[in-house]
């Protein structure tokens, strides 16, 4: 046996090299690590700008201009009989009560077209809410009210944003408002017609009640419909099915049908739930049964790849003892996948409530001023309302689709909190 | 009369226990160094992956309440027959079994047989311990509740209690039953398996090389639990160590390139084979 060659590379110049490299190693390292750094960064900035410009400008719908009136709730007016029957009650002339308090605020205000200026003050709905009040409350009638009554979005914007460029108000109608701004008859409170309402053509009337019961409706008949179909897919399929052409086939197509475009299953809802069904339009229940055929797909995924995970030394150790296949799943598998499964669901979830285009084409775009009763009512959900309030030309709506962009948001936190929630109480049990 | 024929025929209990022990091969069989009953009987076994055949007609006789082991090269077949005894294989996809097993003389591949009874009278303990996620308790009560043999919870209590004591880890754990299985030590967890096998009272116990994943001194516990339990269950055990072989068992297979070279009483295996391949595994020319 030959004696092995002596290495070319001597001891010292190993270590030398080695010292040499070092260096320039820890650069690299650094550099990798502030450009992760740096992206993190700028992502967080970008969300923090978002979330910044949004909130500022949708913080104020949250409030509402009110002025302050005296009104003379007149007995012969409102209920000449003195039965202070409802129905009888009901039917007087708020509106023309609102105007004399007007008229009786400026009575330097004669000629009959500054009067029609000065009834433009207050908001269309005002008489609509002094007639609740008066039906809540008929002691109230026969006598005289301070009330703060609310203003019309235009007076809302004068007072929100003193420093616009140009308001819709004559010279008249700011001067008188700048005299109520002065005597502290004219004030903004929180804003509880935007979380009672449902849409309205008049910006101060809206309100997002409509849009989210119709998103709670339709995602409760998602949740429902999707996460029991879901998880039974996605355990016979990773756990029963044999492992053949048919299944494959099966998988393949519902890995595509997840990237498939919203806007088609859409057209699917339209032409199977309305057309063949004749299920009603822009009702929840459609939305929900359309967004359950789009958010199918990503749960079963989500659900098979979770169940994926789990040990198989957990399936043997069940089976071995002498549990049925569907034992071993119900007892065992399926709890350990459960955190797994529930992510999927929110994420699902989560993407069919922001989910606007499948709904205009069942509908969900009409114009409702009604909140929904019920899952055959018609409605619209929060995405579309955002969709229909940027297009509205009033300038006023600006911050009612930030608001709602708001309410969307907390809506979706509220459903991840929930989820890591009973994400929790399942591992827990484990 | 061919063997197997006979052995294929003898689909009837009485007639089957009047005929035993049919021997195809002798000398693979060991039946004649059985001092004991047999309990389980396997013939001609082959097992296919696929297109890949693992085990080329293996024949053993499994003696009753003994320890048997078997032992052989990495990739041999030992696992793959073992796990055939509880038809844990008929999870595997592409496992293919052919020939016969009989559990007390009951064919176990009969077309009508349930694998659930079958998994209830012939426990199994894995290589790497694997106790549910679950309590102490909830580990070993499951098993006895999934096959409804306690009617209350003072049973239950009494069979965890005892099951516990068998497996020899009661007074290790006996002040933390609500603690999960899973915080236990190595050796722990394994003699929780063994309990949670036992507590359904198999006939036969299948130990899938039961320590190779525990210390020498967990080992050493589970073997002693090992012959222990010998005296109420029969025992297979596949192992890598030659040295646990000669401790725990009384016969010993050699298994080689998925046929099954020689069976006999271990002391004989260990000191004077009669196969030049058992010899050359035993004296550490491979393995």
């Amino acid at each position: 046996m030959s004696k092995p060659k002596k290495s070319p590379i001597k001891r010292r110049a190993i270590h030398e090299a080695v010292e040499a490299g070092l260096e320039r190693r820890r650069r690299r390292d650094r550099r990798l690590r502030r450009l992760g750094l740096a992206a993190i960064l700028l992502g967080l900035g970008f969300l923090a700008f978002m979330f910044a410009s949004i909130a500022v400008l949708g913080y104020g719908a949250f409030w509402q201009t009110r002025i302050q009136l005296e009104i003379h709730l007149d007995a012969g007016e409102i209920d000449p009989e003195g039965t202070r029957d409802p129905t009888r009650l009901a039917q007087a002339d708020y509106p023309g009560l609102i105007k004399r308090a007007l008229r009786e605020r400026f009575p330097q205000v004669r000629k009959r077209r500054l009067k029609r200026q000065l009834y433009k003050l207050v908001s269309s709905g005002a008489a609509w809410e002094l007639r609740n009040e008066v039906l809540a409350n008929p002691a109230l009638v026969g006598s005289r009210q301070k009330m703060w009554i609310t203003a019309d979005d235009d007076v809302d914007l004068w007072f929100k944003h003193p420093d616009l460029k140009e308001y819709r108000l004559s010279e008249a109608q700011q001067a008188w408002l700048r005299d109520l701004e002065q005597k502290g008859q004219m004030r903004k409170f929180f804003n509880t017609a935007f979380f009672r309402h449902g849409d309205s053509r008049e910006p101060e009337q809206a309100g997002i009640l409509g849009a989210l019961t119709g998103s709670l409706y339709a995602i409760l008949v998602t949740l429902g419909l999707s996460l029991p179909l879901g998880i039974a897919a996605a355990i016979y399929l990773e756990e029963f099915a044999p492992r053949n052409r048919w299944t494959d086939f099966i998988e393949v197509n519902i890995n595509n049908l997840a990237a498939v475009p919203s806007i088609v299953f859409g057209l699917l809802g339209l032409a199977v739930f309305i057309n063949i069904l004749g299920m009603p339009r822009s009702a929840p229940l459609v939305g929900g049964l359309v967004l359950t055929l789009m958010t199918l797909p990503t749960l079963i995924i989500a659900g098979r790849a979770a169940l994926k995970s789990v040990p198989p030394s957990i399936r043997e150790a069940a089976l071995g003892i002498g549990a049925s296949r569907m034992q071993t799943v119900f007892h065992h598998v399926l709890p350990l996948a459960m955190p797994g499964m529930l992510t999927g669901t929110i994420i699902g979830m989560a993407q069919a409530l922001g989910e606007t285009a499948p709904l205009l084409m069942i509908g969900m775009v009409a114009f409702i001023v009604d909140v929904p009763q019920g899952m055959l009512d018609p409605a619209t959900v929060l995405p579309v309302q955002i969709y229909l309030w940027a297009d509205s030309p009033e300038r006023a709506f600006l911050e009612k689709t930030a608001a709602a962009i708001l309410v969307l948001l907390a809506f979706l936190v509220l459903m991840n909190l929930a989820a890591i929630w009973l994400r929790r109480k399942f591992e827990k049990k484990w | 009369m061919d063997q197997e024929t006979a052995f294929m025929t003898a689909v009837e209990p009485e007639r089957e226990r009047r005929e035993e022990p049919v021997i195809p091969r002798e000398e693979t069989l060991g039946s004649p160094f059985l001092e004991k009953k047999v309990t389980l009987g396997a013939r001609n076994v082959n097992v296919f992956y696929g297109d890949k055949q693992a085990l080329f007609d293996v024949s053993i006789d499994i003696g009753r309440h003994q320890v048997t082991a078997f032992i052989g090269p990495s990739g041999c077949g030992k696992s793959t027959f073992l796990r055939c005894f509880n038809r844990m294989n008929d999870t595997i996809d592409g496992c293919r079994v052919e020939g016969g097993i009989r559990l007390d003389g009951e064919d176990i591949y009969a077309p009508g047989m349930d694998v659930v009874p079958l998994r209830a009278r012939v426990g199994m303990v894995f290589q790497k311990p694997n106790p549910f996620p679950k309590s102490i308790y909830e580990n070993v009560a499951y098993g006895p509740r999934l096959h409804g043999l306690v009617s209350n919870r003072a049973e239950l209590d009494e069979l965890v209690e005892s099951s516990l004591q068998r497996a020899g880890l009661w007074d290790e754990v006996k002040d933390r039953l609500d603690a999960p299985g899973t915080g236990l030590s190595g050796g722990q967890q394994q003699r929780l398996c063994i309990a949670r096998a036992i507590a359904i009272h198999p006939e036969v116990i299948l130990m899938d090389e039961p320590c190779s994943a525990l210390d020498p001194i967990a080992t050493a516990r589970v073997e002693e639990l090992i012959d222990e339990l010998r005296q109420r269950y029969t025992i297979v055990i596949v192992t890598h160590s030659m040295q646990q072989a000669a401790r725990v068992s009384q016969r010993t297979a050699y298994f080689h390139m998925g046929r099954l070279v020689e069976v006999d009483k271990t002391d004989k295996i260990f000191t004077n084979p009669s196969h030049e391949l058992t010899e050359a595994y035993i004296t550490g020319r491979f393995g």
